[in-house]
């Protein structure tokens, strides 16, 4: 491992708690619907997150406690009952639901995991339901992803049939174009876990070769295990870097020499360094503050530094499993500070006394770290855009040039008067 | 409250699964006291969220014990029961009262018309705008300005923008300008309870409001009204409304859904003001319920008081209303249905909050108003045109570019494969004649025409449409 210099910090964070998830998780599996059960927060929270403010009748909500239901737990049964039958009713071709505990329904210990396997009966052979927490109090944004992914590892058969299985949200082109380069590898089985549609789980066993795709699915990972899955060791498929050592550590697994990854894969790392070289022009030298967000921050700083020259003042994360990211801490370049968990106010001052060129944070700091002069970049992107892949390296340094070159434009023509 | 770029002074106590077990007082202690030495609070306001109401740690009585010399604000706020509303009335009253309360009993109570004797112009409080309220910024402005026309100066305006010393200030002003129910109704009646303060009930959005509250300003400061037929020419909006262009705005159903103070002066406009047709009327503001009901009343509409879009959504579908004015929600909801919507009231979009001067209240705010709500309806003359040139060769359906006519015929909106087909589940037949009748009616109502004219044909039990059933039925609907 690489000399990185880790720090820990607690206070109070400015962190989106794994409700958020729903936003994306609701997209991949448009045959799922994810019932909140939470406050007039929580409601408020993933309508206002999720940005569409509902074009469609959107694939989550909220089954909102009130006081009476606050006051006996039999009240609030009856009431997610009654918004689970009307949903079922509205909605038939729903065929996963799940309830998403929050933090009140934790705080009242309302047991979400009995409330499912009740209505797994009465909606027999019609809805599967299954249930995880979004909870604040235990999860920070993409964990989310992680609980539900893991809520659905039980329902998953057993096969020993040998696989590759990916294991994280994609974009869906991105991953068909990662399965196209499998399959030219000479790897003809592979699934995506979460699947398309929330039926088609894959089957597992101990000829399941796991492949992430993302970096927070810890507890994710640890139930696989159980289950027999070989979970393959590498960096994130994030930048030409992590593809190319993702795509060799899948070869590798499956006894498929190097030389053929380097045969398949030069003529993309060729046309994605041209591409890089506009982004790298503006990010060198550039120095970059990671306020804890999304636990791709680890990735990102490779990348940003490794591929575009950036230099790191700060890599934060919510929650860092050294495990998982060991690939990527040994590619971080020595003395790399990284801090997990936060003290918002703190990292704030330390963000201003380091007068960064780009910071990258939550969308509650953007607007007044710019106001401030402090040019940001919202981390909520990179889990809405295609980022994964050697065909979107540069892509991912466009979201962070861009910030950048928007910054140069406004003040040195058009903004400043003096 | 302030409104520039900074972050606002606020922070909180994160809770973490591990902080549950342990004293999660002393962790809120250990923050408040952060914060207090960071911040330096002229006030401290403390509150519960959801999460911390059902920990039960109290912290607003735990920042008052702490020993600080700044007022402590300790709010309870209960997420389960009540509202946005609500908690941003209850904290502004809050904040009111723990400033001033000590200067309750020192006053004899404040007299309206005490400028005269004071020798000055008088001054009043505008209360109740917000930084997220709707176009609160610049309904500010255009009250200022309208105030300061008559004379009156402005004290304190509050909440936006305020600090601790205007609420101070407050008892400087002879009346409140209660813009806001919602918002500030409590506050200025405890105002009024405490120190003798009147304030207004009338809020100045449309014309004929906004000339009744300033002389409701003017009768409570006893201050004598000089222009009053000048102000009847101060907006646009009669001309524009009066004006022959605006005659197919006559009768124009619809449906108004928002926060109590913004529906009701909608409504009134609407029919007052711009000829239209109130098809509905609701609210989400259950403490104003009461005056929306009987503003529905009037208009022989039943009020709608919900907070639930769909609900909303249904109603609107069920008035088929050729306008909607609503909130955000009820673009959408508006959207899916086909029918132009203007966004009046909160919960609002960042597309409700433009960067030129577009105000709601005053004259400047009932022009704001007209061009807002006219815009989405597809102009009178326009209709007419589509009408006139639609068996045109150039004339596309959802086409009207002048460049590049690249389609020559007007589509049928029947389907090709169903003709001389049976072409409905009851088995109506559409004649060659009835088809051709229908291609002559404008595209965007086609379709009604062709709903309405199969359910006629279905009611009289008539197998075969021709033209003449088309005629027969546009009678029977008008």
């Amino acid at each position: 491992m690489s000399k990185v210099d880790f720090n820990k910090e607690t206070g109070p964070r400015e962190v989106f708690c794994g409700l958020t998830s729903i936003v994306w998780l609701h997209r991949r599996m448009p045959d799922a619907f994810f019932l909140v059960v939470g406050s007039r927060t929580c409601a408020h929270l993933i309508q206002s997150a999720a940005g569409v403010m509902i074009f469609a009748e959107p694939r989550f909500g909220t089954a909102i406690l009130e006081e009476k239901d606050l006051a006996g737990l039999a009240d609030a049964h009856e009431e997610l009952d009654r918004v689970v039958n009307d949903l079922v009713a509205r909605r038939p071709e729903i065929k996963t639901l799940f309830l998403v505990g929050s933090c009140p329904s934790e705080v009242i210990k309302l047991d979400l995991a009995t409330v499912a396997e009740k209505l797994n009966k009465r909606f027999l052979g019609q809805v599967r339901f299954v249930n995880y927490s979004g909870s604040g109090i235990e999860t920070t944004f993409t964990q989310g992803e992680d609980g539900a992914l893991k809520a659905l590892i039980p329902l998953m058969d057993s096969s020993n049939e040998e696989k590759l299985l990916l294991v994280g949200t994609l974009a869906n082109n991105v991953e068909d174009r990662f399965k196209k380069i499998f399959k030219n590898l000479g790897i003809s089985n592979i699934e995506s876990f979460p699947p398309r549609q929330s039926t088609e789980l894959p089957k597992i066993g101990k000829n399941t070769k796991v492949l992430l795709t993302q970096p927070y699915l810890s507890d994710t990972v640890r139930d696989l295990k159980h289950r027999g899955c070989e979970i393959i060791s590498a960096p994130f498929p994030l930048g030409i870097e992590g593809s190319t050592k993702w795509f060799l550590a899948a070869a590798k697994a499956f006894k498929i020499s190097e030389l053929k990854v380097h045969e398949i894969i030069s003529p993309l790392i060729n046309r994605a360094k041209l591409a890089l070289d506009s982004h790298k022009e503006i990010l060198k030298g550039k120095r970059l503050f990671l306020l804890p967000e999304s636990q791709l921050e680890i990735s990102l700083a490779r990348f940003l530094h490794n591929e575009c020259e950036m230099d790191l003042i700060e890599v934060g994360t919510p929650y860092l499993n050294k495990d998982l990211m060991k690939e990527e801490i040994n590619l971080l370049p020595d003395n790399t500070k990284i801090v997990e968990g936060q003290h918002v106010e703190k990292q704030l001052d330390r963000v201003r006394e380091s007068n960064p060129d780009l910071v990258v944070c939550g969308m509650g700091l953007a607007n007044p770290l710019e106001a401030e002069g402090i040019s940001t970049k919202w981390s909520i992107e990179m889990v809405f855009s295609p980022i994964h892949g050697i065909d979107q390296a540069a892509d991912l340094a466009g979201l962070f040039s861009k910030p950048l070159k928007r910054n140069q434009i406004l003040t040195s023509k058009t903004l400043v008067t003096q | 409250m302030k409104g520039g770029g900074e972050r606002p002074p606020v922070t909180y106590t994160t809770f973490q699964a591990r902080d549950l077990g342990g004293d999660t007082a002393e962790l809120v202690k250990k923050n408040i006291k952060e914060a207090v030495e960071r911040f330096k609070p002229k006030t401290l306001l403390v509150g519960e969220s959801c999460t911390a109401e059902l920990i039960q740690d109290q912290p607003g009585a735990l920042a008052k014990g702490m020993g600080f010399d700044m007022p402590i604000v300790n709010l309870e706020l209960p997420a389960y029961s009540k509202k946005e509303n609500w908690g941003a009335s209850e904290t502004f009253y809050q904040l009111t009262r723990t400033l001033l309360k000590d200067k309750v009993s020192s006053l004899e109570k404040i007299s309206s018309v005490r400028w005269k004797e004071l020798g000055r112009r008088p001054k009043v409080n505008i209360l109740g705008p917000s930084l997220l309220g709707f176009r609160c910024r610049d309904d500010v402005i255009e009250i200022q300005r309208i105030l300061s026309e008559q004379g009156i100066d402005t004290n304190v305006v509050a909440p936006l923008g305020a600090s601790p010393d205007d609420i101070e200030r407050l008892i400087d002003a002879e009346i409140n300008i209660c813009l806001y129910q919602e918002i500030a109704g409590t506050s200025c009646e405890w105002l009024k309870r405490n120190f003798g303060m009147e304030y207004t009930n009338i809020i100045p959005i449309g014309i004929k409001n906004t000339i009744e509250f300033i002389n409701e300003v003017h009768k409570k400061l006893d201050l004598a009204l000089t222009n009053k037929e000048e102000l009847e020419h101060k907006s646009k909006l009669p001309w524009y409304s009066k004006s022959v262009d605006s005659n197919y705005l006559t009768g124009k159903r619809v449906f108004i859904f928002g926060d109590g103070t913004h529906a009701i002066a909608a409504a009134k406009i609407a029919k007052e003001e711009l000829g239209f047709e109130v098809v509905g009327l609701g609210t989400y503001s259950r403490e104003m319920a009461r005056q929306v009901r009987a503003t529905a009343k009037n208009l022989n509409v039943e009020a709608l008081i919900t907070n639930n879009y769909l609900e909303v959504e249904d109603a609107i579908k069920k008035a088929a209303p050729e306008l909607v004015l609503g909130t955000q929600m009820e673009r959408h909801s508006a959207k899916r249905l086909g029918i132009p919507c203007s966004v009046i009231s909160t919960p609002m979009h960042v597309q409700d909050v433009p960067a030129r001067y577009s105000p709601q209240m005053g004259w400047e705010g009932a022009n704001v108003i007209f061009d807002d709500w006219v815009h989405p309806l597809m102009m009178g003359l326009e209709e007419h045109l589509i009408d006139m040139f639609k068996h045109d060769f150039e004339f596309v359906d959802g086409h009207q570019s002048h460049l590049g006519h690249t389609a020559t015929k007007i589509k049928d909106c029947i389907n090709p494969d169903e003709k001389n087909d049976k072409n409905n589940k009851e088995g109506i037949i559409w004649t060659e004649s009835g088809r051709a009748e229908l291609t002559k009616v404008p595209f965007f109502v086609r379709g009604k025409v062709k709903t309405n004219t199969e359910k006629y044909a279905i009611l009289r039990g008539i197998p075969e449409i021709s033209d003449e059933t088309l005629y027969d039925a546009k009678a029977y609907f008008s």
